[in-house]
């Protein structure tokens, strides 16, 4: 029906080609292409940060990104932030910190945050609230949130 | 466990009150948790709902000819594709396909299911809808007007005409001669009299707006049937037992061929309390498909489609003696029910009870009419009706002891309920902080100090003033008796290792349910939490719960849970002391082993005792269940009884900043005291507190679904603004533990209570700051400068005693 397109890029530090319809954004090509879930759709808009991955080094919003542009780029999800030790310690201190509960906001934010550390190691609670502004989450009041991201912050260093 | 370690003496320690590690969070942490928007069964089919685009129409054609030619389409449904198709809802007021009329913009005309989700929309372009447009209600107090255009005049039922009804089946639906929905009427003491002694009267109009849950997860649905018929569901229903049977009923099914597994969910906050057309559709495109049919939405969707909270328009008289004391409440009210009735048309059960007992009141009179208009139907919200109540009470707290001089803390506390009463309703307090909330919570904010300060400062220079205003609430926190049974099942089992299974009729819903209950069970075995695997999603495992709502499941699923384990350890002590040739009584159970209860010293190895039970002669298991019914009531018909095993009890002290030039509030701080009865799992109930508030803040200042001549107009994150991060006030919270004494290790329930007195608490902050009172939310930027500029429209309810009872 639609035009198809075939793109190579890096995906968790994997060499991926798939074809993707052209009009396909990132986030459905990450569930429904590839198969990897922990990236959420809770918008589809950029309002709500659920779908958030790395990319080329940037958090992104992949529901506004096109899969076509992710051609030749280098992709990091929720599932390859498991190979990151930084990463660990932050996963780690969300479920210390009780920042999880339904956890449909859990993996995007926990990219959002991990990019944050990456570009801000010294990070104090107010620029972790601006860091993670574009992440909505209805459950935790995000105090839990902050907290995690703040102990990873010093915990990292 | 290290037999090394029986050497030594075991100390006793406990789990209650520690910060315990949510079992689920690892998973979710690292994206690993499937959620139904993950899940994909093979042959899956995938659905999708043609709307109204009329607000209130006749439906003169449908033809779907053109998207049923549409490759790659299944199967296409309209109304007169599902004769037997059976009105749904609390009132059974509304079928899920409509064939005939169109009450709302949510309304479902036609349904697809399709090879992908892309087909199934480009089908739904293909279907042409012939309409001729009806008269509009979206004002619900034109809906009661003489002569008001009727929203719901024919039945749903068995005249013949219907072509949804077989002949002579029963009419399910009457129809209605009227807009009226619902009305509830209660009363206690003598308001005359009352009213007569009162040294001063208030009466004012409170408008309290839309707002919707905004799960993060969308609402979805999968649903399949077996070769023999039998239907499986995967659903994010809160209440899975009570659902099976009126999806039974729905779908002239016996109910032991539904089966509904519960993947984890994006959210819950009371919008999975009722059954909604997609899901009755879904299945229907499901029994004709014979596959799998998935049904997602998309966020525009969740916002038009899903329940909202309830709107009010309430009118409020109260009065008071010049010395302080409280003698009467008169209550109007005017819910928009939107164009069907779902749960919350019944919020008057909560909120009567917060007019009747938050305060002793010697007279209550409160009157509730929910009318049908064409707008979004509302549903059960997290708090139920109660921040309503809450905004126009607590206001009118400051008011009149404003009007009698007096602090506004202590003429609360005058008025405040103690631990022992019976209130005119028949509620009673068997553990109550009330009093230890208020004064805790300003305390710790130093609210007396800074309310008077604030007042003295209002005329400073500068645009910017503070503001501090308190507001409490009484709220069920031991069940809440609404249907038949309001109990729990709990099956335990031990393995050979000494690790417990937990089956639980419980759901969890991201509040941490399965880490409390692990903990209550762990506390009664002696073992460490990572001893517990719950299983608590599956009707055709679990035992029968009445589901989660009214912030009862630690309550009740606590004390079920805890039932099971008791009765797991009478069995293992028994065994013990039988084999160790002891009194049972002397032996208890701590760290994995059996030990003398007096000194800790270990006896035996709980696995290993385990194992020798299972490979004896006597070849024995350790398996036990339990059913916890709550020692609640049924309400009359006047809506008197004590409907929970406990009541809890909160108060929190909002402090705010207005700027008088923009008319922006900034929420600085939340002082929050809350009666938990026990903390259980103080990681947890802080989560869910802080949560709570946030959502409580999102009422008062930020969140509004505008609902325009019944048109939603904000259905995105854009221009319906949740609380982000930066915005977040500092939370300071209390727990006051009343210790409950039918309550799971004195706990009691939580999950509604921080979000409920905000929004009143604010209010009074606004009118501390400024000396203006606003009687309508939210508090946004334009509704607050209008209001200080003296332009705000003062609500009115044309309503007040007008109604027909
Ligand atoms: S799904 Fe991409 S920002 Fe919400
Ligand atoms: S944990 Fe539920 S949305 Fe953030």
């Amino acid at each position: 029906m639609s035009l198809k397109h075939d793109i190579g890029f890096t995906l968790n530090g994997v060499k991926k080609r798939v074809t993707v319809d052209v009009g396909m954004t990132a986030l459905d090509m990450l569930r429904d292409v590839v198969g990897l879930t922990g990236t959420k759709y809770g918008c589809g808009e950029g309002e709500c940060g659920a779908c958030t991955i790395q990319v080329d080094g940037l958090s992104m919003n992949s529901c506004l990104m096109f899969a076509v542009d992710c051609d030749g780029r280098d992709l990091v999800t929720i599932e390859g932030l498991a190979a990151d030790p930084r990463a660990d310690a932050l996963r780690e201190a969300f479920v210390e910190h009780g920042a999880v509960q339904c956890g449909f906001c859990t993996p995007g934010m926990v990219v959002q945050a991990a990019h944050l550390l990456a570009t801000h190691p010294d990070a104090d609670a107010e620029t972790i609230k601006r860091g993670i502004e574009g992440n909505l989450c209805r459950c935790t009041g995000y105090k839990k949130i902050v907290d995690a991201i703040e102990s990873a912050c010093c915990g990292g260093k | 466990m290290n037999v090394a370690e029986k050497t030594h003496f075991i100390e006793a320690d406990t789990l209650i009150g520690k910060r315990i590690q949510k079992k689920d969070a690892p998973e979710k942490a690292a994206g690993k948790t499937r959620y139904i928007q993950d899940m994909v069964l093979p042959g899956q089919l995938h659905a999708k709902i043609l709307r109204s685009s009329r607000v209130h129409a006749r439906i003169v054609s449908i033809d779907t000819s053109a998207a049923k030619a549409l490759p790659g389409v299944h199967v296409v449904l309209t109304a007169a594709d599902v004769p037997d198709q059976q009105p749904i809802g609390v009132a059974r007021d509304h079928l899920p396909l409509k064939g005939e009329r169109v009450r709302s913009l949510r309304d479902e005309i036609a349904a697809v299911a399709a090879d992908s989700e892309e087909i199934a929309e480009a089908a739904l372009k293909l279907i042409r809808v012939e309409y001729e447009d009806l008269p509009i209600i979206s004002d619900p107090q034109d809906a009661l007007k003489p002569g008001a255009p009727l929203i719901h005049p024919e039945p749903h039922g068995a005249d013949g005409k219907h072509l949804h009804l077989k002949p002579n089946a029963p009419i399910a639906f009457a129809g209605k001669p009227d807009n009226i929905a619902m009305q509830f009427d209660y009363t206690h003491g003598d308001l005359a009299q009352a009213e007569a002694e009162s040294d001063v009267v208030f009466e004012d109009t409170f408008k309290l707006h839309y707002v919707t849950h905004c799960c993060m997860g969308v609402s979805g649905i999968i649903a399949e049937f077996d070769a023999s018929g039998n239907l499986l569901m995967y659903s994010n229903t809160q209440v899975p037992f009570l659902h099976k049977r009126e999806f039974a009923e729905y779908l002239h099914m016996d109910p032991s061929r539904i089966r509904i597994i519960q993947p984890p969910i994006g959210g819950g906050f009371g919008s999975k309390l009722d059954i909604y057309p997609f899901e009755v559709i879904c299945i229907f495109l499901a029994r004709a498909a014979q596959r799998p049919v998935k049904m997602v939405f998309s966020r525009e969707e969740e916002f038009l489609a899903s329940p909202t909270r309830q709107p009010v328009l309430l009118t409020l008289r109260s009065g008071c003696k010049k010395d302080g004391t409280l003698t009467f409440r008169q209550v109007h009210t005017l819910h928009d029910n939107g164009a069907y009735t779902s749960w919350g048309a019944t919020t008057p059960f909560v909120m009567m009870q917060t007019f009747s007992s938050l305060y002793r009141v010697p007279a209550c009179d409160y009157h509730t009419t929910a009318v049908y208009t064409n707008n979004p139907y509302a549903g059960s919200f997290r708090g139920y009706g109660n921040l309503q109540a809450t905004f126009a009470i607590e206001q009118h707290m400051d008011m009149l002891a404003e009007a009698i001089q007096m602090d506004p803390l202590e003429f609360r506390l005058k008025n405040a309920q103690d631990a022992g009463e019976v209130t005119g309703q028949g509620m009673k307090f068997k553990s109550c902080g009330f009093k230890e909330c208020l004064t805790t919570a300003a305390e710790r904010s130093d609210y007396q100090a800074k309310h008077r300060d604030n007042i003295v400062h209002r005329g400073d220079a500068g645009p910017v003033k503070r503001g501090i205003g308190i507001a409490s609430m009484l709220h069920v926190g031991g069940g809440a008796k609404i249907y038949p049974s309001d109990g729990c099942g709990t099956i335990l089992k031990l393995d050979d290792f000494a690790n417990v299974t937990l089956i639980t009729g419980a759901s969890e819903i991201g509040q941490g349910s399965e880490t409390v209950l692990s903990q209550l069970v762990c506390e009664e075995l002696g073992l460490p939490i990572s001893a517990v695997t719950v299983v608590n999603n599956d009707t055709a495992i679990t035992p029968w719960d009445v589901g989660v709502h009214a912030s009862r499941t630690t309550f009740i699923a606590g004390n079920s849970a805890i039932g099971a384990a008791k009765k797991a350890k009478a069995k293992i002590l028994a065994a013990a002391a039988k084999k160790h040739g002891c009194d049972e009584t002397a032996l208890d159970l701590r760290g994995g082993f059996v030990i003398k209860a007096d000194t800790g010293e270990p006896v035996v190895e709980l696995a290993r005792l385990m194992r020798n039970l299972h490979f004896s002669d006597k070849a024995e298991l350790v398996m036990t269940t339990f059913y916890y019914e709550p020692p609640s009531v049924h309400q009359d018909k006047g809506f008197k009884g004590d409907v929970s095993a406990a009541y809890a009890w909160a108060t929190q002290v909002v402090e705010v900043e207005v700027d008088t030039d923009t008319g922006i509030v900034k929420m600085t701080k939340v002082t929050g005291a809350h009666d938990v009865g026990r903390v259980l799992n103080r990681l947890g109930i802080e989560g869910q507190i802080e949560g709570g508030v946030v959502m409580g803040q999102g009422y008062a200042l930020t969140e509004n679904l505008i609902v325009d001549n019944g048109v939603t107009r904000n259905p995105n994150f854009r221009d319906y603004k949740l609380v982000t991060a930066p915005e977040i006030p500092e939370m300071d919270i209390s727990f006051i533990e009343s210790m409950d004494g039918e309550g799971p290790q004195g706990a009691k329930g939580v999950g509604e209570a921080p979000s409920i007195c905000i929004a009143a608490a604010a209010a009074n902050a606004i009118y501390n700051a400024t000396g203006v009172r606003i009687f309508a939310l939210p508090f946004t930027p334009e509704a607050v400068y209008r209001a200080l500029h003296g332009k705000a429209e003062k609500p009115q309810l044309q309503a007040w005693k007008v109604t027909t009872t």
